[in-house]
């Protein structure tokens, strides 16, 4: 019977997320045509090439993009959760004008990532604010380690109001009085917060860092539009799998979606066992039917 | 009640996906009616207007514009997309110059029969861009070539005239840099971003010093002295000062601001910039104090890189008769004259180059067309993307100081050699 009544969901689901992945996998074990007849036509029909679009892809340009992949991700996650978190205490204290604050701590999150990306791209041009600011001659946008520290700082103008607000929705769950309870047994400001807060607003906090986690590894219109394509420094694996299917080589992009998904799914699990999310609830109900 | 409306839902996903399939078949394909025009977004108004007189003297086969996305990547991925599902959404489809070759290969634009265009009065270079195999596939729509702006005032003040080869032009900034009022301003820039414009301005130096990316059968010349030439005047202008190190992340527009910042002395551009310039509004700081001249070279004038739009027949439209007429309607040169009196873009015909009026509201008309006339298109490979990528790999890295230019022109030799030889 639960089968039944969740049959709709579950075709809904295989419609929308199996079927893409499935088609995606089968394309990347295929090439199409690209050799050309004797008219100089390209020969139509792809061909099944087994794995060698997976092993191919593993070149230098690959792991270059994998390293920025990741390094992209644990550094931006790691400022979004300690930037965010402040944002959410500051929030948390805040009594006039606190819808305001809020608002207004939302809108880099609501601005689209494209057009943010064009914001900051003028701010790190050679001549825009952000050398003149800090009194530099850096060439952001060009292909060093300074577009990696651009992309970062954008992201995390971006992204860390996102974590500020799962974290004070967290914040605002927890009761007064354990706060007042601590004050009372002598803990001090600093005490109360790694001792009471902290652990009781980490359900929310994993959550936000997990959203993050899973964002990040598909990063890719912030560097694209910031710094632009094909820039070693920058390039992440989906603009990899962008500018394969921009050269019409589907069968490689796929493998390239494909790597990246595994890649995923690799972190979120481990993320998930190891520092236990607790994404269904199981723990509260848990505690409710003890 | 739930069932049947998801089978109606379903039952209509299927008619409409049946809909939209095309019958195949040679003798449809042909006929005449209502078409559609993909084009890039025209900021003055010129297209819809002379669509509109199209429009007006075939009411039974009229033109509606779809404008393709902004940037030559927005562009491109709508076309291959609309190519990929065999849509017959766009009838006339405006390409860029170098994929002509590319979208012919792949069967997505159907040949054009030579006998029923006017072909005569287009620039040779970009027509002969427009053939793949020998067979005709676009009309040059619009065209482009790199020109040389310059400080005039500077240059009057130092007493030296517009240079026409790369030590010239050296000389000329030594003497202008050492002016008081020159201080702090650079000598030369161009587009060096990692772009497809890199591979324009290195196919320019390449051509300006004598030699060629590709030859005309598309194999790679560039184990060449004058390709060396070519980079190396690239290479140690950055090296040595000449292009100031900014211009690494140049584009067609930083390169601009530069310039009409008074930064930049001498700046090699398109001519869309030259009434942004000119401008009295206060954006430009340059109004009435440059003008233009051809390229550069290492022994005399340059060679620029062809720059422009075709227009195409998709090979996925049913109206191609249609299609046909009207993109010989838009490359008519009495269009191209309305059209230039309406918009700057550079036309394809060189009667339009003669004409007095428009002579009068370009100035800068005789020296693009001088240009034009000597630009060479870009090297016609299927696998173009891939040929620019490598290039723009290797140069930006001579550039960055990474790479010499005998190595990266060893590696684009060989690399332009596999492109070339997979297709």
């Amino acid at each position: 019977m639960a089968a039944l009544l969740l049959s709709p969901t579950l075709l809904v689901l295989g419609l929308v997320v199996g079927y893409p992945l499935l088609a995606a996998f089968r394309e990347s074990l295929y090439r199409g045509g690209d050799a050309l007849d004797a008219d100089g036509f390209m020969v139509s029909g792809d061909r099944f090439v087994g794995l060698d679009n997976y092993t191919e892809a593993l070149g230098s340009r690959f792991w270059t993009a994998f390293g920025n992949t990741s390094f992209f991700t644990f550094t931006t996650v790691a400022i979004e959760v300690v930037v965010g978190t402040a944002m959410a205490l500051v929030m948390h204290k805040v009594i006039r004008g606190r819808g305001l604050v809020r608002a207004s701590i939302l809108v880099p999150w609501a601005i689209p990532t494209a057009v943010s990306g064009l914001l900051w791209r003028w701010i790190f041009q050679s001549d825009g604010v952000a050398n003149e600011v800090l009194a530099t001659d850096l060439l952001w946008t060009s292909d060093r380690w300074a577009a990696k520290i651009a992309v970062i700082i954008a992201d995390t103008w971006k992204t860390a109001p996102f974590v500020g607000l799962l974290v004070l929705a967290g914040l605002q769950l927890i009761p007064n009085e354990v706060n007042e309870a601590a004050r009372l047994d002598g803990a001090g400001a600093w005490q109360r917060l790694w001792r009471v807060t902290l652990p009781l607003v980490k359900p929310a906090l994993l959550v936000a860092v997990l959203f993050r986690l899973l964002d990040a590894l598909r990063m890719f219109d912030l560097p694209f539009v910031l710094v632009g394509p094909q820039k070693g420094s920058v390039e992440t694996l989906s603009m990899l799998a962008w500018s394969e299917a921009n050269q019409v080589r589907y069968g490689p992009a796929a493998a390239y979606s494909v790597i990246l998904f595994l890649y995923v799914v690799v972190i979120a699990f481990v993320f998930v066992k190891m520092l236990g999310a607790d994404l269904l609830g199981d723990k509260r109900k848990k505690g409710a039917s003890a | 009640m739930k069932r049947a409306l998801a089978m109606g839902i379903a039952a209509a996903l299927v008619v409409t996906g049946c809909g939209t399939s095309a019958p195949e078949g040679s003798g449809g394909n042909d006929g005449r009616g209502p078409i559609t025009f993909a084009t890039l977004k025209d900021g003055t108004g010129t297209v819809p207007k002379l669509v509109e007189a199209w429009n007006a003297k075939h009411p039974d086969q009229t033109v509606r514009i779809i404008d393709l996305p902004e940037g030559a990547d927005g562009q491109r991925q709508q076309l291959i997309q609309q190519a990929q599902t065999k849509s017959d959404t766009y009838d006339v489809i405006t390409i860029d110059l170098p994929w002509n070759a590319e979208f012919a290969a792949r069967r997505w634009v159907t040949e054009l029969p030579r006998e029923q265009f006017d072909l005569d009065g287009f620039f040779a270079a970009p027509l002969k861009g427009s053939d793949y195999r020998g067979k005709l596939y676009s009309i040059p729509h619009f065209t482009g070539a790199g020109m040389l702006y310059y400080r005039t005032d500077l240059l009057g003040r130092a007493g030296v005239t517009p240079p026409k080869t790369w030590a010239e032009m050296k000389a000329a900034c030594a003497k202008v840099l050492a002016l008081p009022e020159a201080a702090g301003i650079s000598c030369y820039a161009g587009q060096y971003d990692k772009y497809e414009g890199l591979t324009v301005n290195f196919s320019e130096a390449v051509g300006s010093a004598g030699g060629e990316v590709t030859d005309d059968s598309g194999k790679p010349k560039l184990d060449t002295p004058s390709a060396k030439a070519g980079l190396d005047f690239l290479a140690t202008g950055f090296r040595d000062g000449t292009v100031p190190s900014d211009a690494i992340t140049y584009k067609e527009e930083e390169g601009r601001r530069a310039f009409q910042q008074g930064k930049v002395l001498f700046h090699r551009n398109w001519a869309y910039i030259h009434p942004l310039m000119n401008a009295t509004d206060g954006s430009s700081s340059v109004p009435g104090k440059f003008a233009v001249t051809v390229v550069p070279g290492a022994s005399g004038p340059g060679v620029s890189t062809l720059g422009g739009n075709n227009l195409a027949v998709s090979a996925f439209s049913k109206k191609q008769a249609t299609a046909r007429e009207f993109i010989k309607y838009m490359t008519s040169l009495d269009t191209q004259r309305a059209h230039a009196k309406g918009s700057a873009y550079p036309m394809t015909r060189t009667a339009v180059y003669q004409d007095p009026e428009l002579r009068a509201k370009y100035p800068y008309l005789p020296v693009l067309q001088e240009a034009i006339s000597n630009a060479r298109p870009r090297p016609t490979l299927v696998r173009y993307g891939d040929a620019s990528s490598a290039i723009q790999e290797q140069v930006y890295a001579v550039l960055g100081g990474k790479t010499s230019a005998e190595q990266a022109l060893s590696t684009l030799q060989r690399q332009l050699s596999e492109i070339a030889q997979g297709t």
